[in-house]
């Protein structure tokens, strides 16, 4: 086991621009979104000997930055592949295979430039490609929402309630100056935003933003002689469940096992419980899966998550604030989230958000990947244990 | 088949959303071209598995075989996409559904020969297999059961 809290974040930052950018391609964004936070670290390059990235060539993208690390994990499992590093990142350093490791993130995913390594479940022989891309036409939209109907009708949850959670992080973002929407919405706007996949609208799905995010990670002892705070990873999950690209892969889907593997290994690593937890983030690819992840993570029991959120549990002035940026539906969704989901988990914990919740000791984040075939779970705190 | 050539790759891919067979699923493939929905069953265990694969996902056994599947499954929840692929022969909404086979597994298809609506699409109502044709190719979907031919 990795001690709780004796690995941290030692810089942190998002591209210089983030929702569109149109001149700026995903490496680009990357080694700009590296470079800032190496600035954060108060690090220069040489300074950096472990190094991820997902979606490009490890090399290609570390030799840009003047990086030549002796450690490298480049795993992709969709939106959640950072996350997936920064665990790897944490047993790279405790085994003393490096020191301190810069994970880097760029995407695209609005502007395309440069966009040929964005994630792939459909190519030509996979699964993906053959028991399920067509059906939906490869529109995530269509397939990933696929449990939202099952939900609704078996405990009960109307469309106005489902559509509370768009309203709430549209709330959040209002006071955010780096969200693409900040125009405070209504369940009656979302209701009538354009059908996308019945019942899925519009405003129930994420933007499509090109951004970038990086973090240097590294031991607490190395953290202390740091400028920064150092963020403290309490403790982290991970697990992989569905093959296919939809939910169709998840055993249950309405009671996922690979949320509540994740979520146990993270709150058991890090021994907290969920009153601990002062902030979440539970990436939003679409507007059901918050109600997933605080069902999964065992924040509320199954069924009850889309009341929780519908209630403003989650919104501001709630018991649980959540997706504070605005989150993927308000804030930036580039294709893969993760990294900005973990971004915003940081700035909570160092007490630099736009929209600083009050007296955050520990946040919790959760990301998915690959439309339900994998997620993680970490837990970061400006306290060490 | 049609396809499409992406022009910072030096080899012409096929289109994304066309499947592709590979040996491991070629019998599936070659059954559905004659109205046929072949699934693997376990020997070990005794269960069916999909997607298939030389593998027994239930228990890892190797002794595992094809067989004709009943066809028969219960509509277990869906989207109705607004613009579907062009690949379809038919125009309009789409059904995108999560089907429960009757022999367990749970698989990713399209609710045909039904309208496409919440009226008509009900949550467990009973299908059967048919077969369309996406682009060139034959793939599998459901229809719902004693309804249509």
């Amino acid at each position: 086991m990795i001690e709780s809290g004796s690995i941290a974040i030692v810089g942190a930052a998002e591209s210089t621009d983030i929702g569109v950018v149109p001149n700026v391609s995903s490496t680009g964004l990357a080694i700009d979104a590296a470079a800032n936070a190496l600035a954060d670290a108060g690090l220069r390059a040489s300074d950096i000997d472990g190094f991820t990235c997902g979606y490009f060539p490890v090399a290609d993208m570390s030799s840009q930055l003047g990086i030549y690390p002796s450690w490298a994990d480049n795993t992709v499992v969709g939106g959640c592949s950072w996350m997936f590093q920064l665990r790897n990142a944490m047993a790279a350093i405790n085994a003393g295979f490096c020191t301190t490791v810069l994970i880097v993130y760029g995407e695209s995913g609005k502007s395309t430039r440069g966009l040929t390594n964005s994630y792939d479940g459909g190519r030509p022989g996979s699964i993906g490609n053959q028991f399920d891309a067509m059906y939906g036409g490869g529109q995530p939209a269509a397939t990933f929402t696929l449990p939202v109907l099952r939900y609704q009708q078996t405990y009960g949850l109307s469309d106005e309630d489902l559509a509370v959670g768009a309203v709430s992080q549209r709330a959040w973002a209002a006071d955010v100056p780096r969200a693409t929407l900040r125009e405070l919405t209504t369940v009656e706007e979302v209701l009538s935003s354009p059908m996308v996949a019945w019942p899925i609208r519009r405003a129930m799905c994420c933007l499509v933003s090109d951004a970038g995010g990086a973090l240097v990670v590294t031991s607490a002892d190395r953290a202390k002689d740091m400028p920064q705070n150092p963020v403290y990873i309490l403790g982290s999950g991970g697990a992989l469940e569905g093959g296919l690209m939809s939910p169709a892969g998840v055993r249950d889907p309405l009671k996922p096992e690979f949320i509540r593997t994740s979520g146990n290994a993270a709150f058991s690593s890090a021994g907290i419980t969920h009153a601990d937890v002062d902030h979440l983030m539970i990436y939003d690819a679409f507007i059901h899966t918050p109600i997933f992840g605080l069902e999964g993570l065992g924040f509320v029991d199954y069924g009850e998550g889309g009341a929780f959120i519908a209630d403003g549990h989650t919104a501001p002035g709630g018991s649980m604030p959540m997706n504070t940026s605005g989150g993927g539906m308000s804030y930036a969704h580039t294709g893969a989230y993760g990294m900005l989901c973990m971004l915003e988990s940081i700035r909570q914990v160092r007490g630099d958000a736009a929209n600083q919740v009050p007296d955050v000791t520990t946040s919790l984040c959760h990301g998915w990947g690959g439309f339900w075939s994998a997620c993680s779970t970490f837990v970061f705190s400006n306290e060490q244990p | 088949m049609q396809g499409s050539c992406n022009q910072a790759r030096t080899v012409c891919m096929p289109h994304p959303l066309i499947p592709v067979p590979t040996p491991e699923t070629q019998e599936f493939w070659d059954g559905l071209t004659r109205s046929v929905f072949r699934i693997r069953e376990c020997c070990s265990c005794g269960k069916f598995y999909f997607p298939p694969s030389p593998i027994c996902s239930h228990c890892s056994s190797r002794d595992v075989r094809w067989v004709d599947a009943s066809g028969k499954g219960s509509l277990y929840s869906y989207t109705i996409q607004q613009k579907p692929a062009q690949f379809w022969t038919t125009e309009g909404p789409r059904s995108v559904a999560l089907v429960r086979l009757e022999e367990g597994p749970l698989l990713v298809s399209s609710v045909v020969n039904c309208e496409q609506t919440p009226e008509k699409l009900k949550l467990d109502m009973k299908l059967k297999a048919t077969f369309e044709k996406f682009a060139d190719v034959t793939v599998l979907c459901f229809e719902p059961l004693g309804e249509t031919s």
